[in-house]
């Protein structure tokens, strides 16, 4: 491992909606994927073979030369015990660890506060989409949201430059420190300090996008575009450690030739610019990339779609990555299957834990609530 | 003329028990007297039902919508428009409680029609809404209960029914929920065809006697054979039950409690409040009004006061009242219905079966920055007609030569977003704002645009306080 100097990044894209782990990593030879999927079978012609039983999906071409250069982990059967099949349920336990009671911390919340325990910096986590993934969430734990870079900030529609500047003066000052009093004193606290974070925050991300050069040109589609952000902000160098983004809808109950295809054509592209781009800025070394959804989908396809399943697969992606195969893939024969899904072998908490403790150099313990069995895709952990 | 506590009090109970309201709409409401208000807001039945033949016209999809967004559009509408607000504000109400989300139901139709459910029932009685709740197919799918046969009990209705929709943890045994699911064995719906690709067909209760199981149980200490009704009837007279739904009325009405997991842990706030509540429940047989009217008419309601974060639904309502924007058809209706979202509350979408967590938790920082970016927005748009009635009123207050003091300013707007009190720094750092840019006229129509450039100013600044965030 080479020394690092810059501090470790983690970008994370939540493939959300249930991704087809069978038809993204396709066992092409299985008589049981056969079997069971007559009208989505992706056959040995079509995919991009990774060995003679395993290959891609044939839009993620881009990805199976990442695979080829070493960069990417493929992290098989992941899942957790009795999993749950409702999106947001399911979703809900992969950002807070907590599959059984309701948590209400996120991992990566409490990471971030390993890092920075006083919440100085007001965007080592950033989130780019609309609303807070929960993933992100922990008491005193800053969070940039952005939903998009060029227009993030207060007071944005306010035309006229100079009345803007003085008016967001004017929040700065009404935000000054004060003890809050009377009987919603905690909340008033919390406000004040929610808005002097979110002031901070963009007042240096205003600045990124005019810092930026780059020759990539991404597409236009969501992905690319909440890629590009991050690396707008990762190569500005402003000390962010976390970025989040999703993707989807990969809920295919139906139509799911279709739309798979599409959105695995349109995150290979985002994925390999976004790379592009970081590399082009000497800003890759530091970085690495997990892809995760709430769950995989049902073995048995509905006829031109599938149901909500379990068991999925996860992709770790970066030069730092050990690249290869991790873990197993799950059993798919009749019997072996747990009401018609596959049966997850690894548990996410311990794919959390590779990034934490051999990435980021944290205690995974307290974050993911346990120890779980790692899969060591960190290069030279 | 209404007095100014009148009027204080007016619109907090105006925006707590619905959207907000108009200064005109204020004053006369103020004028009637409080009691009288909570009255009218008691019986809807004596107004109008809401018009939404505006929003169809232009916008068919939402009639009988095959996208949430669409069912969200409806939705605001009609929180916009009614004039039976506290009708359509228990249906949000029952919405947190019940909560219910079209990313498993998938079903925008059907999620319409659960909110028509609380709409129609949900100022009645309590047993009665649950048993339409027990039967709303919405409801069934959310929770599975289809899938509770007589030869494999499926627990989740039967569990959350006593859990999260009626008593809370702790009042029950494994075995109550056991007993409970199996008495709900065969409530189901049809058709259960699946939705995408083939659009969605509307989905009917059915109840399917040969999939019932009519062994005996023994539920809550009472043995028989034991249905459905029998259950949610023996729910409703246990103790526990009252004062868990009377805390949420407490909750959601007056003053922010802990997340609901934490009640069996944490005691109310207020608990002489709550349980007073609880007994006006028990004694009405159950009946949702009276427990309303005395929560509204009770001095713990009335001294609440901007001590709730205001919900990214009341925000967005609340400013369309406030500036009269979307009154008239026009495309964003489109879109509207997923403003909130952006501030954390998906309408028709809650993160789970639990709700949403409210108060505090409604803020961060991009939340936070939405929220006042929104608000911004639209207090700043000269052509909005409510934004111009605004500053009418303005004017018409300070009829004074044609010029106005710039705290004078600064107060109308306050009366006008409230009334609000903020500290004495944030309210000269307002009227430093309100008279940044010399003497404030309106003598002529140029006079005219700069007033309503900085009254669009100074409620932008009012809306990034910290106290404007609470209702």
């Amino acid at each position: 491992m080479t020394t690092q100097t810059k501090d470790p990044v983690v970008v994370v894209v939540e493939l959300n909606g249930g991704n087809d782990y069978l038809n993204t990593v396709v066992p092409y030879t299985d008589p049981n994927y056969h079997d069971n999927r007559v009208k989505l079978r992706l056959t040995e012609d079509e995919v991009h073979k990774i060995d003679d039983r395993l290959g891609f999906h044939p839009a993620m071409g881009p990805l199976k030369d990442v695979y080829d250069r070493g960069d990417m982990a493929i992290v098989h059967g992941v899942g957790y015990e009795n999993p749950s099949r409702s999106h947001f349920r399911s979703m809900d336990i992969w950002h807070t660890c907590e599959p059984v009671k309701v948590g209400d911390e996120g991992w990566i919340g409490r990471a971030s506060r390993q890092i920075d325990p006083n919440g100085e910096n007001p965007i080592g986590t950033v989130n780019i989409g609309h609303g807070l993934p929960r993933a992100l969430v922990a008491p005193g734990v800053p969070v940039a949201s952005v939903a998009d870079l060029s227009s993030y900030g207060l007071f944005t529609g306010v035309e006229r430059e100079s009345e803007r500047e003085r008016m967001l003066a004017r929040f700065a000052a009404m935000y000054a420190p004060g003890m809050g009093t009377g009987p919603v004193a905690d909340i008033m606290d919390y406000l004040s300090l929610t808005g002097k974070d979110a002031m901070k925050g963009a007042d240096i991300l205003k600045e990124v996008p005019a810092g930026y050069e780059s020759t990539v040109e991404y597409g236009a589609d969501s992905i690319s575009q909440s890629l590009r952000s991050v690396a707008m902000i990762h190569t500005a160098d402003v000390g962010s450690r976390f970025f989040y983004t999703s993707v989807g809808s990969f809920d295919t109950h139906g139509s799911q030739e279709y739309m798979h295809g599409k959105l695995w054509t349109e995150v290979s592209r985002a994925i390999v610019d976004f790379w592009d781009d970081l590399r082009q800025h000497d800003a890759d070394d530091n970085v690495v990339m997990l892809l995760f959804s709430e769950f995989g989908r049902r073995v048995k396809e509905n006829g031109e779609g599938t149901d909500h399943g379990s068991g999925g697969v996860a992709f770790a992606i970066g030069p730092s990555v050990a690249g290869g195969m991790y873990s197993e893939y799950p059993d798919t024969r009749v019997e072996a299957l747990v009401d018609g899904d596959l049966e997850p072998n690894l548990d996410f908490r311990g794919l959390y834990s590779t990034v934490l403790e051999d990435w980021l150099g944290l205690d995974a313990e307290p974050v993911v609530n346990g120890r779980f069995e790692k899969p060591g895709f960190i290069s030279g952990s | 003329m209404a007095s100014d506590n009148d009027l204080r009090l007016t619109a907090h109970l105006m925006r707590r028990a619905g959207f907000g309201v108009t200064r005109d709409e204020l004053e006369r409401l103020a004028e009637q007297g409080y009691e009288t208000t909570v009255e009218q807001l008691l019986d809807p039945e004596s107004q109008p039902e809401v018009d939404m033949y505006p929003l169809y016209r232009r916008l068919p999809q939402a009639e009988s919508p095959w996208q949430v967004m669409h069912a969200q559009t409806d939705w605001m509408y009609r929180m916009l428009n009614t004039r039976r607000p506290l009708q359509e504000k228990m249906a949000l109400f029952w919405h947190y409680v019940f909560a219910t989300a079209a990313s498993k139901v998938e079903h925008a139709g059907q999620m319409a029609d659960q909110v028509a459910l609380f709409r129609k029932h949900g100022m009645g009685n309590y047993r009665q809404l649950l048993v339409e709740l027990a039967r709303d197919p919405a409801m069934i799918f959310w929770l599975d209960n289809q899938d509770n046969h007589k030869r494999a009990p499926n627990e989740n209705w039967g569990r959350e029914l006593l859990e999260l929709f009626s008593m809370g943890v702790n009042n029950y045994t494994e075995d109550d929920v056991y007993e409970c699911s199996r008495a709900f064995t065969g409530w189901s719906f049809e058709p259960t065809i699946p939705g995408s690709p083939w659009g969605n067909f509307p989905w009917v209760f059915k109840y399917r006697a040969e999939d019932h199981d009519g062994g005996v149980k023994t539920f809550l200490g009472q043995t028989g054979r034991l249905n459905g009704e029998d259950i949610i009837d023996i729910v409703v007279r246990q103790p526990a039950c009252p004062t868990f739904i009377c805390r949420h009325l407490y909750n959601f009405f007056v003053a922010e409690e802990p997340q609901v997991p934490a009640w069996n842990i944490e005691p109310p706030g207020d608990p002489d409040a709550v349980e007073m509540l609880a007994q006006t429940f028990v004694d009405s047989d159950f009946e949702i009004k009276p427990v309303l009217r005395l929560l509204f008419n009770s001095d713990f309601f009335k001294e609440a006061t901007f001590r709730k974060v205001k919900s990214p639904t009341e925000v967005v309502v609340g400013t369309l009242k406030l500036t009269g924007a979307l009154g008239k058809p026009s495309p964003e209706w489109g879109t509207i219905g997923q403003e909130p979202e952006k501030m954390g509350q998906a309408l028709l979408n809650p993160p789970s079966v639990e709700g949403w967590h409210t108060g505090k938790e409604w803020i961060n920082s991009g939340a936070l920055m939405n929220r006042v970016n929104f608000v911004v927005d639209h207090v700043r748009r000269a052509d909005l007609p409510g934004n111009q009635r605004n500053v009418d009123w303005i004017v018409q207050q300070s009829a004074n030569g044609g010029s106005m003091a710039p705290g004078i300013l600064v107060d109308r707007c306050l009366e006008l977003m409230g009334p609000l009190d903020v500290p004495a720094n944030i309210r000269d750092n307002l009227v430093a704002e309100a008279g940044a840019d010399g003497e404030i006229s309106y003598r002529t129509t140029e006079d005219r645009e700069d007033l309503s450039r900085r009254v669009g100013n100074v409620m932008a600044l009012i809306a990034g306080t910290r106290e404007y965030q609470f209702g």
